[in-house]
């Protein structure tokens, strides 16, 4: 579960300073499909990346999956970031002189898996998006859509509870688009949780539950009501890798 | 996890070839200076015949003014020559296994019938010893007997280069070759040979050639033979004749011995103190007693032959290699910083700080191993240059073999200091690549 109270970030200059999340309150249970939209400047990446640890914050308090992430170590955050984030980003950002196989691979090295354990991983991951059979390409050999599902790919590979999304579909055409939606809906569905910003309301439509911001706030927020079909539970049986191995 | 940073290591660099190249080259350039320099620095400043340095000792004797010290700057030390009289004395002894007395001259030596013009030639006068007690090579013949030395007899040693030039390299043991005007017989020709610093004689500098032409000491009287070396005096005296000079309290002659141990050595400094009270008890030599037995190493710090411009020089080249890395730790970072969207990808995927870090230091240790080893290549190139400098006539460049050759020392210090140096260059650029934080990486995506 993902609990924030009270956070809040400001980013300062010699001049000014800007308020990117004030009074920030939100809990995201397991298994959630939540859709973050907002209008340019509202605090949305800024809130994606406070959540991913990619950014710390100045007041309040974040919980992760339980843990106090406040006041971690670099090294601490690190870890979580590795072990229970999975990073989803509009422009796929795939690092260009890796192929398919070795882009997948990044995370899964920084846990220290063993050789085999990451083979076995990495092909799970393409075999769930579908591109087992491009594994060896680079990703400038692949379509924009293509290349999404590979960063899907390596977002899935360390078996994350938490999915961030940062316009997933901002990148590609309204077929691949809708192809990612499915993906992203099917990954939910095994048990992952997935936190998804987008400026398309028919994106947002398809998630659990919209969390609109303006200005740093939270402005309309609807209750969570766990979706009866499709929704298998959390954990690693359920996870998409799980489910693939199997 | 270092196989994998060694691996990355190698793409990134592939990924920018003309960047790669620029800091290897800085590296390599700063490294061959340093090399070169040191090997300079190493050969003037090392002992060249150290496998004697327990055996061999230059012969000192405190004989100067009464009313003040030879050197002002070390005024403990005795000057680094003898009188003519006073060398013949302690020449005379019997103790040591090796002795030898010397100086520096200059003759003309010519060879009659032979088209080769007539030409000036270092010699050096010396007792017969001076081959066996500083291990000169012989490529024809040997030296001359104790008769000759007193005799003297016309009897000569020639050098490589010069028989090359007046024999074609030929055998020329038993020719015949005239020394300002007087006729020798060559009985021997020097190898190649040229220890760096010249140890034997520090009068000159101590980057010198060694001498084309060795005669018997005793063709000093016979041919009144003046120093070409140095030759000091403290005492107003009235100097004629050429026999004025002999047994004036000139200094001029230098006197090395081989005492081959502890015993052979107490007695030697002994007969140099007996000797020297004798000379005080009739009146000469009113100074302390201060009569020294010194070995090369510490004969070489004595006279300085390591001189502030040699160390001036060594600073410089380290100063330029400062230079490089400084350059070199703004392409790393120019580098690093071009990289930083996907290291932002990295640490959103997992990677820590220390990794970052860690897979950085990595990146500029292949920089600075790839950098040491064309050091070392470029190095040996200057040092070759700089042989080709030293030496005019490349068919005898023994001595500048010396400085030509990168010794082991110099591949260590070498690769030493291309670890160290460049990766303490690196540890800015790698640091600060980790302190970003990974949000801005990805913004700049």
């Amino acid at each position: 579960m993902l609990e924030m109270t009270g956070i809040s970030k400001i980013y300062r200059t010699d001049l000014i300073e800007t308020h990117a999340l004030r009074d920030f309150s939100l809990k995201v249970g397991d298994g959630e499909f939540v859709a973050v939209t907002g209008p340019s400047g509202s605090g949305k990446t800024t809130f994606m990346n406070v959540a991913g640890l990619l950014e710390t914050f100045d007041t309040g308090t974040y919980r992760l999956d339980g843990e106090d992430v406040s006041r971690l170590s670099d090294e601490a955050r690190s870890r979580l970031r590795n072990e229970k984030i999975g990073f989803i980003f509009q422009s796929f950002n795939l690092i260009p002189d890796l192929d398919i196989f070795d882009n997948v691979d990044v995370p899964l090295r920084y846990r220290g898996l063993g050789r085999k354990d990451r083979e076995q991983r990495i092909k799970s991951a393409l075999e769930v998006v579908g591109l087992s059979s491009r594994m060896h390409h680079m990703p400038s050999q692949l379509s924009g859509g293509q290349q999404q599902r590979a960063a899907i790919a390596r977002a899935l590979a360390g078996d994350p509870r938490f999915l961030l999304a940062d316009e997933p579909t901002g990148n590609v055409d309204s077929l691949m688009a809708r192809q990612v939606m499915d993906l992203l809906e099917q990954i939910n569905e095994m048990g992952t949780t997935i936190i998804m910003v987008t400026h398309d309301p028919e994106l947002a439509r398809r998630a659990h539950r919209n969390v609109h911001i303006v200005d740093g706030q939270i402005s309309d927020l609807k209750p969570y009501e766990p979706r009866e079909e499709g929704y298998v539970g959390s954990g690693a049986a359920a996870s998409p890798m799980a489910m693939s191995q199997a | 996890m270092f196989g994998y940073y060694l691996e990355l290591a190698f793409r990134n660099l592939k990924r920018n070839p003309g960047l790669t190249a620029l800091m290897i080259g800085a590296v390599a350039l700063g490294i061959a200076v340093c090399v070169m320099t040191l090997t300079m620095y190493r050969a003037m400043s090392g002992n060249p015949i150290w496998w004697k340095n327990d055996v061999l000792y230059a012969v000192t004797m405190d004989f100067w003014d009464p009313e003040q010290p030879a050197w002002d700057q070390k005024p403990d030390l005795p000057p680094t020559q003898f009188t003519y009289r006073d060398a013949l004395a302690v020449y005379a002894s019997d103790i040591p296994k090796r002795k030898v007395i010397m100086h520096k001259a200059v003759g003309i030596v010519s060879v009659d019938g032979q088209q080769v013009k007539p030409e000036r030639a270092l010699t050096r006068v010396t007792t017969k010893d001076f081959f066996a007690i500083f291990d000169v090579p012989m490529q024809y013949g040997g030296t001359w007997t104790d008769a000759a030395d007193t005799g003297p007899e016309p009897v000569m040693v020639i050098s490589r280069k010069l028989n090359e030039k007046l024999f074609a390299g030929a055998n020329s043991v038993g020719e015949r070759i005239r020394w300002n005007d007087n006729e020798f017989r060559i009985v021997g020709v020097r190898d190649h040979w040229m220890p760096l610093p010249t140890f034997y004689d520090v009068n000159n500098g101590s980057l010198e050639e060694p001498e084309d032409v060795y005669i018997p000491f005793g063709w000093n009287a016979a041919l009144e033979i003046y120093s070409a070396g140095n030759t000091n005096g403290w005492k107003p005296e009235e100097v004629d004749t050429y026999e004025d000079f002999l047994n004036s309290e000139n200094i001029w002659v230098q006197m090395w011995v081989e005492l081959p141990d502890a015993q052979s050595r107490d007695r030697f400094m002994a007969f140099l103190d007996n000797y020297a009270t004798q000379q005080k008890n009739a009146g000469r030599h009113q100074r302390p007693l201060n009569n020294r037995l010194t070995k090369p190493d510490q004969w070489l710090v004595d006279n300085d032959v390591v001189g502030n411009d040699d160390r001036v020089l060594v600073g410089l080249a380290f100063a330029f290699l400062a230079v490089c890395l400084l350059n070199t730790v703004g392409l790393l970072l120019a580098k690093f910083l071009n990289g930083a969207p996907m290291t932002g990808v990295r640490r959103a995927l997992g990677a820590s700080r220390k990794q970052v870090f860690y897979q950085h230091l990595v990146e500029v240790g292949v920089v600075s191993s790839i950098g040491a080893a064309l050091g070392l290549v470029l190095g040996a190139v200057l040092l070759v240059g700089l042989r080709a400098l030293y030496t005019l006539d490349p068919s005898d460049a023994a001595g500048t073999q010396a400085i030509a050759h990168v010794d082991m020392t110099s591949v260590v210090t070498a690769l030493v200091l291309a670890f160290v140096a460049t990766l303490a260059a690196g540890l800015y650029p790698a640091w600060r690549i980790g302190r970003i934080p990974p949000a801005s990486y990805l913004k700049a995506q």
